[in-house]
């Protein structure tokens, strides 16, 4: 783990350490882009290939994650998977679900 | 920045003390029926704001009592200088007139029966245009920005809120708390995926657990025995699922950030009640409506509205000033009439949540000091009665 380069903006953003989802900021990602990824908590980065073309402010899974896991957001549970999802692929509500109401 | 205890804004100095940032004189109905007189009114007198709502006829119960806090409230707001209430007949009128009258400042009230409208337009018009000429006459002063009433409450949300506005107004609130001003967030079905979280940020435990009610109470009174779905099309919106947001436990967990990391509520209040705890942060029960929640808290006294979005809702209200903030690039580029403050810098890593809060705060005094928000200047006064249930 390493500062962010002053010239590289992140493509995508991760809220906590323990996150297993973390957000695209940047306009027209496409599959297969080596993202810069930050963890805003302590402003750390990796860095992880996008596996689909992500419209700006939707998730990408940090990691393979399995049917029946739980997505974790803010450190906190923001509800359950429900397809099984690769890792730098695109999370939302055809694989992931409330567990509320 | 310039030390906050020391920072001043000016403002209009009200009967009761209070600090309004915006000095209306409003045309304000009692009902849907004399909405067309308050109309007439504000055409015939410049300077003047009708505000015309859909309800106010055979409400009763709890439902009549948030109307008339609304209404009271809207009127009693210290960002208006003076009141016309008009009503269909004398009785709810001088109940609405009398409830502003509270606070010191001038109110005239005309009932339509036995009238008609003409007769309630002339009458009227004489009174509205006597206070305007009060109106323009008075003086902004020097006040300290921190008697500023603060609310809050967020709209067409994505991920960016959660990662950028919503800790903006959150670094504000931190900041101004300590100062004194006194704060308004709320959004009851809102909380939902971050209720545990809400509830330790009660002041103490009484608090935080006359808190846990009222939030349960909505699930299972509203939620529970009205739904037909998962909710999943309402809360999140189609909106916030066009713009990355995939459950409520994710929306609420960002909504939260508008509270920041330090600052805890002292009281929760009723739809449009006003704070009697003194300063502070205050919850308020109410909807996740953009229109319904901001005419709630200007109705419980917020001068200022702080309004994070991420896909760019372009709600206003018709007294007080909704400052929008932004930290979607996409909305600040396709959208950008609707945006007062860009922490579009935060996703990007070039700005801190810090400096954002600084700006905002920055914005707020500009704001207090007569700069129109993006929602004033493009007429945005929605004003929406929040209902609790079917009238009789």
């Amino acid at each position: 783990m390493s500062n962010p380069s002053p010239n590289e903006i992140p493509h995508l953003l991760v809220h906590e350490e323990a996150d297993n989802v973390g957000v695209v900021v940047v306009e027209g990602l496409t599959a297969g882009t080596d993202m810069l990824c930050c963890i805003t908590h302590d402003n750390s980065t990796f860095r992880l290939t996008a596996k689909h073309d992500v419209p700006i402010g939707h998730k990408v899974a940090l990691k393979d994650l399995t049917s029946g896991d739980t997505a974790t957001k803010y450190g906190e549970d923001i509800g359950k998977i429900i397809a099984d999802i690769g890792e730098g692929e695109h999370v939302h509500t055809h694989n992931c679900k409330t567990k509320r109401w | 920045m310039t030390q906050l205890s020391n920072m001043t804004v000016m403002g209009f100095r009200r009967e009761n003390g209070r600090v309004g940032v915006r000095n209306h004189v409003l045309l304000l109905p009692v009902d849907d029926i004399s909405n067309a007189a308050c109309e007439a009114v504000a055409n015939n007198v410049k300077g003047t704001m009708a505000i015309p709502h859909a309800y106010g006829r055979l409400q009763f119960g709890e439902d009549l009592d948030v109307h008339f806090r609304t209404i009271i409230g809207t009127g009693a707001n210290p960002n208006v200088h003076s009141v016309v209430v008009i009503g269909i007949e004398p009785g709810w009128t001088k109940r609405i007139a009398d409830g502003i009258r509270e606070t010191g400042k001038e109110v005239a009230e005309f009932s339509i029966e036995q009238k008609g409208d003409f007769e309630t337009i002339r009458a009227a018009s004489w009174a509205a245009k006597d206070f305007v000429h009060k109106a323009t006459e008075v003086q902004r002063e020097e006040c300290s920005i921190n008697e500023l009433w603060i609310s809050t409450k967020c709209g067409e949300s994505d991920t960016t809120t959660g990662l950028g506005s919503c800790p903006t107004v959150g670094n504000m609130y931190d900041k101004m708390l300590p100062e004194g001003i006194t704060g308004f967030f709320g959004e009851t079905s809102e909380i939902t995926g971050a209720e545990h979280i809400c509830q330790k940020r009660a002041i103490n435990e009484e608090v935080g657990e006359r808190w846990y009610k009222m939030w349960k109470a909505y699930q299972d009174d509203v939620i529970f025995a009205h739904q037909t779905d998962d909710l999943s099309d309402s809360q999140p919106t189609k909106g916030n699922i066009e713009g990355g947001l995939t459950t409520i436990e994710e929306k609420a967990l960002g909504n939260l950030e508008k509270i920041g990391r330090t600052s805890q509520y002292i009281d929760i209040l009723e739809p449009a009640e006003a704070p009697k705890s003194g300063k502070g942060l205050y919850f308020m029960d109410s909807s996740s409506a953009a229109a319904e929640c901001v005419t709630l808290m200007a109705a419980g006294g917020a001068v200022i509205h702080t309004f994070p979005t991420g896909q760019g809702n372009v709600v206003g209200n018709p007294i007080v000033p909704v400052i929008k903030i932004t930290a979607n690039p996409r909305t600040v580029r396709t959208m950008g009439e609707h945006v007062d403050v860009d922490v579009s810098g935060i996703l990007r890593r070039e700005q801190t949540i810090d400096e954002a809060g600084d700006a905002l705060i920055e914005m707020i005094r500009r704001t207090a000091n007569g700069r129109n928000t993006a929602a004033e200047a493009l007429g945005h006064r929605e004003f929406s009665m929040t209902k609790l249930y079917r009238s009789a």
